[in-house]
């Protein structure tokens, strides 16, 4: 165990503390240290998506970052998008516009999407399907992806 | 049966999917997501030679390094007969199956596995297998399927004889089997035509591109019992096919199916699951292998490259009188290309009097194909629809209206024989036609860059199959549906809504449950777009043996003959002997004093399969100096039976196309001299993004399969069949060259346009 | 993945002092986004990540219209890419900068770790020699500058020495009537390795051409900096047939190889149709200047 580091972070809004060697990746950390399982693993080279969480605002594939890197940084996964009894915008218009099959790649476009229209409340349809790029989804054709972000969009502008 | 739609209260809805709120949340657990306690990380050692002898294998190192609890090889597998074992949908070889979990004396492609590992954690595994030394001999290799059938190609399997030939042969061949349909007179058929348009296409190997690895979670237990948890597309074939391999009784292994994202056919086969009981056999631990994306591509899945030579002539009136295909198909390490699907698919959306097709199953230095989506008939439908496109302009012909004068419809003969029950073909040809995307003016060239407009049509059989269902009515009143068809895109919801429609509850008031192997009725994979169908009218039949007792159990109360007791919209009644009903959640609250609990069940083998059509139509633009091709707009038709919950039939429908739009214009596997695959990653391996596509318009036609009682058809797969068809025919419509190619990339497309400026 | 320690130095000095006690064992961490994926692969196999993040000068960026731009190894794109005298003054690097990768990778990835990273295929480089960016180098004996077009030597390896790291860029100021541009073909619309990449800069008096750099990415084992094809375009005015003669000129400095990404005779062609786009942007933007 000497050599783990211990790191602490912000997850979800919650102070976290883990033990990781330094070569864990954030998301091996997420989901084999700290039992978040929400976030997936489809690549490991960052060509998928499947693995995004917000890392200080940022949207960032945790395949690519260290789990060491988490030190004192604030990290949103899918798990954090709901408010105890009720569903993020995007996670209901998901439901409605059947956005999702097999579902694997969801929490990664969820949380991309949430990062878009955190930057971008009013995307147009070539900005969503630009910010949603570097998640790839292989059931959907994404047209029911896309329909739900600007329906997401909409309903969180009050539109 | 009868169909009767107007009655549907349900069916045709969209409710939000049952296992939807855990999978938006991140709750559903996928196999990955499995962990026990105690658990130990496999990993397994694959070769990077295309062909190679296995000298030796030194594993001593490996179980040298701390953490590592076990090293395994062929060695730990049962050397099994070869034979075929009928499983589903794929006829299994035991011994080839096994041979390729683990390679025995020989590694047949690059990624075949050689060795595995189970250590306290997934980098100690992955030091370790560095660590496994293998000598290897190399020995030629081949990967093109045409190389492969020369009498002096390299050998894979000296054991191989082709099956199906006229004459029996004793000569080694990489040519698993041969097939011929053909009927009519071919010559006379010809010599009728007024124009005959004959080409010669190469496909490129694919992959079906799930996101989720394949993944399984093993342990065994000390009384020779063992749990697997693994993604798998079917868990009572997954279970099957483990017991065939490790020659060990079915009911010795329980698969409890995990979550699964995405199969697409791929994940119907096993390849980690007997490793992992193996490994965890030999710990006496839980034991995890998942792979790397690296993995997937070079040792799953993969459909076949293939060789297609396609002749069709046609009259001035625009009859097709007579049409030839000839089709080589890389079965990869292992026989079982799907070219008997292609040759039964080929030709199938047309009446053809005069008709031949060869189809050949062969050898390569590649990864085993798997089923993907169709398989087979996409490569097919990109020489068959090409060229029929051809015939029509050069006879002057729209295409929709040449696909009228010569479509099937219920009594046409189909390739090989039977003749089709009512399908909807022609509907699908009318309903693009007359669709906003047709009817819209074609697309105008701008400065620099060339559109096209293109059609193309599909024909899947769509499969049965058997599958089992229960209802169970709960105290309440509400029900659950339990069925063993793994969940890949909606089918939870499609058979909730038809317990649902029978027992006349709410959608959301039906639970859908998908059980293990020891908690339902044998039921065979996802897979054919059999689930809505087949394990669909097992639930329709459950709900109606519920409903049936739920009529006992009033009947009971009212000291009434059952048949004196109707049961519609969730209540009983009865109108002789006094007016009496009751709801379901009444009679629920009472079944303890009736009679007892009701749950209904159902086995099914259903034999009125509905056959499946497509005709899609597609705008590109390409910029003719790169060579790029950009999807304008898209639209989809389909003759879907009846779409259960419509958003899903869309879902499949939209989804299918953008693979197809990925086959036809980037995925390829692309193998060295050496034969190693170069874009083993998603970098490389390009299946398209979300900007990519534009929406993805679709009609569905819904000509009810008279074969099941609501009216349903399978509709996974035929929609990936028409796209790299269309996008070609689009293509030749903006720039004026005939690709025969896939994909057509932007290499292809720029060197096939600069030969035909060089030309003129 | 191997074991390694890791390291977050918070200065420079305490950077530099890392480095030359692991010497070739320790490796800069920026990003990540290329590094990891290589670690993974077994590629690279350092011992010791000391990561470049926390380090003040490595975050720097700033402009101004006398000394132009500078720019930290390891300000990640995204910061770049939102800024608005780089969108402003620096529109090719912009491109560049947001070709890499998806949205996710460009929160991560760097210029310094684009260029370390030694690909012949990196985005940012050809947009960097186009604008005669300077890499400014440090080690813990001196600090050194290195033209952008010199710091690659082969695929994945560049000029830096064990002890040696990449502190930031200095890119000029944009003279008056000067622009601009890259472009990069890729099969998708997001997320591939260029098949071939150019970028061009190009100074205008009135109709006349009177400075132009042109760079090439993933036609040789390294970037390539055009030097004849744009000294060919001053003094003359940026028409079709200049700018056709430019592009002749870029695709004979250009020696591809054919992979899973493109054949040689396509990135050639390419080559070619890129040099011959960017030109023309880069001119009109300039003149719009």
């Amino acid at each position: 165990m000497a050599n783990k580091v211990h790191v602490e972070t912000t997850l979800n809004g919650e102070a976290v503390e883990f033990l990781c060697e330094p070569r864990q990746s954030l998301l091996e950390v997420l989901r084999d240290v700290l039992g978040f399982t929400g976030t997936k693993e489809g690549c490991l080279t960052g060509d998928c998506g499947a693995c995004s969480v917000i890392l200080d605002g940022r949207i960032s594939c945790s395949c690519l970052v260290l789990g060491v890197e988490a030190q004192g940084k604030n990290i949103q996964t899918v798990e954090g998008l709901a408010q105890a009894d009720k569903l993020h915008p995007l996670q209901q218009k998901f439901l409605e516009h059947a956005a999702l099959q097999c579902g694997i790649c969801t929490p990664g476009f969820l949380v991309a999407a949430k990062a878009l229209l955190d930057r971008n409340p009013n995307p147009t349809e070539h900005e969503v399907r630009y910010g949603l790029a570097g998640n790839l989804c292989r059931c959907t054709g994404y047209d029911k992806i896309v329909r739900a972000v600007l329906d997401a969009a909409a309903v969180m502008q009050g539109r | 049966m009868e169909v009767q739609e107007h009655k549907f209260k349900v069916i045709g809805t969209r409710p939000i999917r049952h296992d939807g709120v855990d999978k938006v949340t991140g709750r559903a657990k996928y196999g990955a997501d499995i962990s026990l306690p105690g658990m130990l990380h496999g990993r397994v050692l694959r070769s990077p030679h295309a062909h190679a002898r296995i000298k030796s294998i030194d594993t001593s190192a490996a179980l040298a390094l701390p953490g590592v609890k076990a090293v395994l090889t062929s060695e730990d597998f049962p050397k099994l007969a070869a034979g075929v074992v009928a499983m589903g949908e794929l006829p299994m070889n035991p011994r080839y199956l096994s041979m390729n979990l683990m390679a025995q004396d020989k590694v047949l492609y690059d990624g075949h596995a050689v060795a595995a590992v189970a250590a306290t954690s997934s980098h100690i595994a992955e030091e370790a297998v560095k660590l496994i030394k293998v000598e290897y001999e190399l020995l030629p290799h081949v990967q093109n399927v045409l190389d492969a059938m020369k009498d002096n190609a390299p050998i894979l399997l000296p054991e191989l004889r082709t099956s199906g030939t006229p004459e029996k042969s004793d000569k080694e061949t990489n040519i698993a089997s041969q097939l011929r349909f053909a009927r009519g007179d071919l010559e006379a058929g010809f010599k009728a035509a007024a124009v005959v348009v004959e080409h010669e296409f190469d496909t490129a190997m694919v992959h079906q591109g799930y996101i989720e690895p394949h993944n399984a979670v093993a342990q065994y237990n000390t009384d020779g019992q063992t749990t697997i948890w693994t993604s798998t597309q079917g868990a009572f074939t997954a279970r099957d096919q483990c017991a065939l391999a490790l020659d060990i009784p079915a009911s010795s292994i329980k698969v409890v199916p995990a979550e699964i994202g995405g199969g697409f056919g791929g994940k119907i086969g096993i390849y980690l699951e007997p490793l992992a009981l193996l490994l965890s056999k030999k710990t006496g631990k839980p034991v995890k292998l998942i792979m790397s994306r690296a993995d997937v591509l070079r040792a799953t899945g993969p459909t076949s490259g293939s060789h297609i030579r396609v002749k069709m002539g046609a009259n001035k009136a625009g009859k097709i009188t007579a049409a030839q295909v000839w089709m080589a198909y890389e079965a990869g390490a292992f026989p079982g290309s799907p070219v008997g699907a292609g040759c039964m698919t080929a030709l199938a959306p047309y009446d053809l009097e005069n008709l031949q097709i060869d189809g050949f199953d062969v050898l390569v230095n590649k990864p085993k194909t798997a089923a993907y989506r169709a398989p087979g008939s996409t490569n097919a439908a990109m020489g068959t629809e090409t060229v029929v496109d051809e015939l029509a302009e050069k006879l002057g012909i729209d295409p929709l209206e040449f696909r009228r004068i010569n479509g099937a419809k219920e009594g046409t003969a189909q390739p090989a024989g039977p003749k089709f029950p009512r399908i909807g073909f022609l509907e699908t040809v009318e309903a693009i036609k007359n669709s906003p995307h047709y009817q819209s003016p074609q697309p105008k060239s701008g400065k620099g860059k060339l559109k096209g407009r293109g059609v193309a049509s599909g024909f899947w059989f769509n499969a049965g199959f058997q599958s089992s269902a229960t209802v169970n009515i709960n105290t309440d009143g509400t029900a659950s549906v339990v069925t063993g068809s793994t969940d890949i895109g909606g089918t939870r919801a499609s058979c909730a809504m038809i317990a649902a429609e029978v027992l006349g509850l709410k959608a959301e008031e039906v639970h859908p449950v998908v059980a293990d192997t020891e908690s339902i009725g044998h039921t065979d994979m996802t897979g054919g777009s059999r689930v809505t169908f087949a394990t669909g009218y097992a639930v329709y039949e459950a709900a109606q043996d519920a409903v049936n007792q739920l009529k006992q159990r009033a009947a009971t109360l009212w000291k009434a003959k059952p048949e004196e007791v109707v049961y519609q919209d969730g209540a009983v009644s009865r109108t002789t002997n006094g007016n009496e009903s009751m709801t379901l959640k009444e009679l629920a609250g009472k079944l303890p004093r009736a009679g007892g609990p009701v749950a209904g069940r159902a086995s099914v083998n259903p034999r009125g399969v509905g056959p499946a059509f497509a005709t899609h139509v597609v705008d590109v633009e390409v910029d003719p100096e790169t060579g790029k091709v950009e999807i304008l707009r898209y639209t989809a038709t389909q003759d879907v039976g009846k779409a259960v919950h419509p958003s899903y039939v869309e879902g499949q429908m939209q989804g299918a196309v953008a693979q197809g739009v990925g086959w036809a214009l980037n995925e390829e596997y692309f193998y060295d001299e050496k034969g190693t695959l170069r874009n083993a990653g998603f970098l490389d391996y390009r299946m398209p993004t979300c900007l990519d596509l534009p929406m993805i318009e679709t009609i569905l036609v819904e000509v009810p399969n008279p074969g099941h009682p609501i009216g349903v058809r399978g509709v996974g797969e035929v929609p990936i069949i028409p796209p790299p068809a269309a996008i070609a025919n689009a293509i030749y419509r903006a720039v004026g060259v005939r690709m025969t190619e896939l994909p057509m990339s932007p290499p292809r497309l720029c060197k096939a346009i600069a030969e035909k400026s060089a030309k003129k | 993945m191997h074991a390694i320690t890791y390291e977050s130095p918070k200065s420079l000095a305490q950077a530099l002092s890392l480095l030359s006690a692991t010497g070739e064992k320790g490796r800069l961490l920026a990003g990540g986004t290329d590094l990891l994926i290589q670690m993974r692969a077994g590629v690279r196999k350092p011992e010791q990540l000391i990561d470049a993040k926390s380090i003040p000068e490595l975050q720097v960026l700033s402009f101004n219209s006398q000394d132009g731009l500078r720019v930290g190894a390891a300000v990640p794109c995204c910061r770049l890419i939102e800024d608005p005298a780089v969108r402003q003054h620096y529109p090719g690097l912009v491109e560049a900068a947001g070709l890499i990768g998806s949205v996710q990778i460009q929160s991560r990835c760097s210029l310094g770790g684009n260029l370390c990273n030694g690909s012949p295929a990196a985005d940012t480089t050809p947009a960097l020699i186009a604008l005669g960016a300077v890499c400014h180098v440090a080690s813990s004996k001196g600090t050194r500058t290195v033209a952008v077009e010199d710091f690659v030597v082969s695929p994945g390896r560049t000029v830096l020495q064990a002890d040696e790291l990449l502190v930031e860029f200095r890119i000029p100021a944009p003279k008056p009537h000067s622009a601009d541009c890259y472009q990069r073909f890729i099969p998708r619309n997001e997320m591939d390795i260029a098949v071939v990449g150019v970028g061009a800069a190009v100074t205008l008096n009135g109709d006349t051409c009177t400075a132009a750099r042109i760079s090439l990415g993933a036609v040789a084992p390294t970037p390539l900096f055009a030097k004849e094809a744009g000294a060919s375009l001053v003094g003359k005015p940026l028409n079709e047939s200049t700018i056709a003669a430019a592009a002749a000129l870029a695709q004979q400095i250009a020696v591809p190889i054919t992979d899973m990404r493109g054949t040689a005779e396509y990135r050639k062609h390419m080559v070619g149709v890129l040099t011959r786009r960017v030109l023309t942007t880069a001119a009109e933007r300039a003149r719009a200047k």
